[in-house]
């Protein structure tokens, strides 16, 4: 009882308080992993910061912060000078935006695919990046002559297994000889390295090249040899117009938008949101007319299935790389063995690297 | 025409004072760039320079940033004296980092007084023999230094990428490229609740005082003097060429691996990818702009460090793109090396006379 009576009375307190100048003062910061010139994961945060200026907020940024030593400070730095809420844009901030988090109740805090909410004012989002991947899968599948799509892998974590798996169920559905051939780069960014994973997934026969890394450099590798590629984080058709079939774009703008006026109205909640097409956070860059016009037709069709609920990317039988059962037949993967996959499914060529 | 005489009388006062030259110069600079990037430059070097140190929090996090570049520059410092030309710190640092970070590691579920001392060492010891390969190298097979130091930078830093995303990734992390945190035992302890400065600071100062006496008190000190002014006249006077290219790489190892281990044990708390953002290579700048000496290092490395912090407060104030620190560092570098030149030569200009061209 005292309980809830307080909570009703400091929040009250804070409407009050806050509802008066909270329009004048309200600032909303952003930490960037990279330069917002990227073209890939930090150029798309710096656009949704954007449309929270365009909203009316006034924000600020640090581009190309450290994940080490320094991002403690930098969030520090936003919460001391006057930001109600901070977006920390990388999983490398995990601990520093919970660290500070604690000394900075007031403040709230957002932090990009982690998954430690330690205080009650932080909250962490990231989207179903997968459920793109099933319609590049979908695609590539039927672009490919070869029967080899070419992938590029970051890091053996769950979110780009995840992606690796959902594109190559996808392709074996419409296309059963499909191979997937990753080679592991170990970076987020870094184009020479990237355009010579993609170079040597070209030499092995792959003739369509797909990335979870955040360069233009695979897809400028995949235009010059004449290969199919997609386009990662943001649209990047005019670096290979040829060659682009579609991008998976990071639109998270309106998220940014929602939680910024939430936050500024006093209606923000701690939360831990993964959206995907059907709230836009996951969206499609324009489809290539060679492509042709049927397979555009199918798969604008499967995106909005995707966005419905009515098709799952991750619907059973799946099987593992040995043969054990995954997921029965008729079920679909729940949210907790997508956020943990840690093995590939079948038909994905190597192993995890350990 | 332009004719370039060497000084003979130069003045040590002068010496000492060109840093604080390249720095008045560097602000100078800084001003003329924030205006013409259209901010008012006064405005853009208060926050770039003073805002940062304004209250105690900012202070600690001066010293913080300062403390690796220090310890570094110091180690380096050996080197350069004797004309070694280690360029490899950062390798060694990441080195230190891996060692130490290990020894940690294996202790994650234990506690103990005698953890922390252990890590250190082991870090210490780490960047030692880092930095023994191009020592050895140039001594026995007459390797470049610079060129192996360097290389060596790469095979750290992909070692270190192999151990956290593999063998020594943290089991409940979900394969992300990090090992575990380390366990309270093997972390260095804060100076002050609430700030971040810890302990490493007191290995930076006591590695201050040690150079100076090793260089200025120390028959070894005199010899890689005396290497670094005239190798010919070292041969000369007998002193073992070899093992004092050993013991200054080795000296300036255990430096980098103690910046290394300081940073994963003081505010870090885990081996990642990211645990040093170029220290190893900064610290080659603040080595030059200390000029060599040890108080001069402990200096020129605040100055460096505040590079770092002012460029992250102009970005959260005014929105100054962050490479502006970059910028600054590269302009002190540029300044320094510039007075120097005109500290050591005479630039003429002469007239031309017909009967001159024929010389």
């Amino acid at each position: 009882m005292y309980k809830n009576f307080f909570r009703y009375l400091i929040s009250a307190i804070f409407l009050l308080g806050f509802s008066v100048n909270s329009n004048a003062d309200f600032k909303v910061g952003f930490v960037y992993v990279g330069p917002t010139g990227d073209h890939g994961w930090t150029f798309q945060h710096h656009e949704g910061r954007n449309a929270v200026e365009a909203a009316g907020i006034k924000t600020t940024f640090v581009e190309s912060v450290p994940e080490g030593a320094d991002a403690e400070r930098v969030i520090r730095q936003l919460a001391q000078s006057g930001h109600d809420l901070i977006f920390t844009t990388s999983f490398g901030y995990m601990d520093p935006t919970n660290k500070v988090a604690k000394d900075f109740p007031n403040v709230k805090f957002e932090h990009a695919t982690g998954y430690k909410r330690e205080h009650s004012n932080v909250s962490t989002y990231s989207a179903r990046f997968y459920e793109g991947r099933t319609l590049l899968g979908h695609i590539a599948g039927k672009m490919t002559k070869t029967n080899t799509i070419g992938y590029i892998a970051s890091f053996p974590i769950p979110e780009v297994i995840r992606g690796i798996n959902a594109m190559t169920l996808a392709a074996q559905k419409v296309n059963p000889n499909i191979k997937t051939k990753i080679v592991w780069v170990f970076t987020w960014y870094d184009p020479g390295k990237e355009a010579e994973a993609a170079q040597a997934l070209i030499d092995q026969g792959a003739d369509v090249i797909m990335q979870h890394t955040d360069s233009t450099a695979p897809v400028q590798t995949a235009e010059k040899a004449g290969v199919w590629s997609f386009g990662q984080a943001s649209d990047m058709q005019r670096f290979a117009p040829k060659s682009i079939l579609t991008s998976i774009i990071d639109d998270w703008a309106p998220y940014y938008v929602e939680r910024a006026i939430a936050a500024r109205d006093g209606t923000w909640k701690q939360q831990d949101t993964w959206h995907g097409l059907k709230e836009g956070m996951v969206a499609m860059g324009p489809y290539n007319s060679a492509m042709g016009a049927d397979l555009v037709k199918e798969v604008e069709q499967l995106q909005k299935d995707l966005a419905s609920g009515k098709v799952h990317s991750f619907t059973g039988p799946i099987y593992d790389q040995k043969g054990n059962i995954l997921v029965a037949e008729g079920k679909v993967a729940d949210d907790g063995m997508l956020a943990g996959m840690s093995v590939y499914v079948k038909g994905v060529e190597g192993d995890i690297p350990k | 025409m332009i004719k370039i005489e060497k000084r003979n009388d130069v003045p040590m006062v002068l010496y000492f004072f060109t840093p604080f030259i390249a720095i008045i110069l560097t602000i100078l600079g800084g001003g003329i760039i924030f205006y013409i990037l259209g901010f008012n430059p006064i405005e853009a070097l208060k926050f770039y320079f003073i805002t940062p140190i304004s209250n105690l929090y900012g202070f600690s996090e001066l010293l913080l940033k300062a403390t690796p570049l220090c310890l570094i520059a110091i180690g380096l410092s050996f080197c350069f004296k004797s004309n070694n030309w280690n360029i490899g710190a950062e390798g060694q640092l990441t080195f230190g980092a891996i060692v130490g970070g290990g020894v940690a590691l294996l202790f994650y579920n234990q506690e103990g007084f005698y953890i922390l001392p252990l890590v250190i060492l082991a870090g210490a010891i780490g960047g030692m023999i880092f930095a023994l390969i191009p020592a050895v190298l140039k001594t026995y097979f007459n390797t470049n230094e610079i060129l192996v130091s360097l290389m060596l930078v790469y095979v750290s830093k992909l070692l270190l990428d192999y151990l956290v995303v593999g063998p020594w990734s943290n089991p409940e992390g979900f394969n992300f490229p990090e090992t575990r945190q380390f366990n309270d035992s093997s972390r260095m302890p804060l100076l002050f609740e609430g700030l971040r400065i810890h302990a490493g600071i007191f290995l930076a100062l006591a590695a201050v005082m040690l150079s100076w006496f090793i260089l200025y008190k120390t028959y070894l000190g005199f010899q890689i003097k005396v290497s670094g002014l005239s190798l010919k006249t070292a041969k000369y006077a007998g002193f073992k060429g070899k093992t004092m290219i050993l013991v200054v790489f080795m000296i300036s190892g255990a430096c980098a691996g103690l910046a290394g281990v300081g940073e994963i044990t003081g505010p870090i708390g885990q081996l990642h990818r990211m645990i040093s953002p170029d220290y190893g290579f900064t610290a080659i700048i603040v080595a030059f702009l200390g000029r060599l000496n040890p108080f001069g290092i402990i200096f020129a490395s605040l100055v460096v460090a505040l590079t770092y912090l002012g460029a992250e407060t102009a970005q959260i104030f005014l929105q100054i793109p962050k490479y502006i620190g970059q910028v600054f560092q590269g302009m002190i570098l540029f300044f320094l090396l510039a007075s120097d030149y005109l500290l050591f030569f005479k630039v003429k200009i002469l007239s031309l006379k017909k009967n001159e061209l024929r010389h």
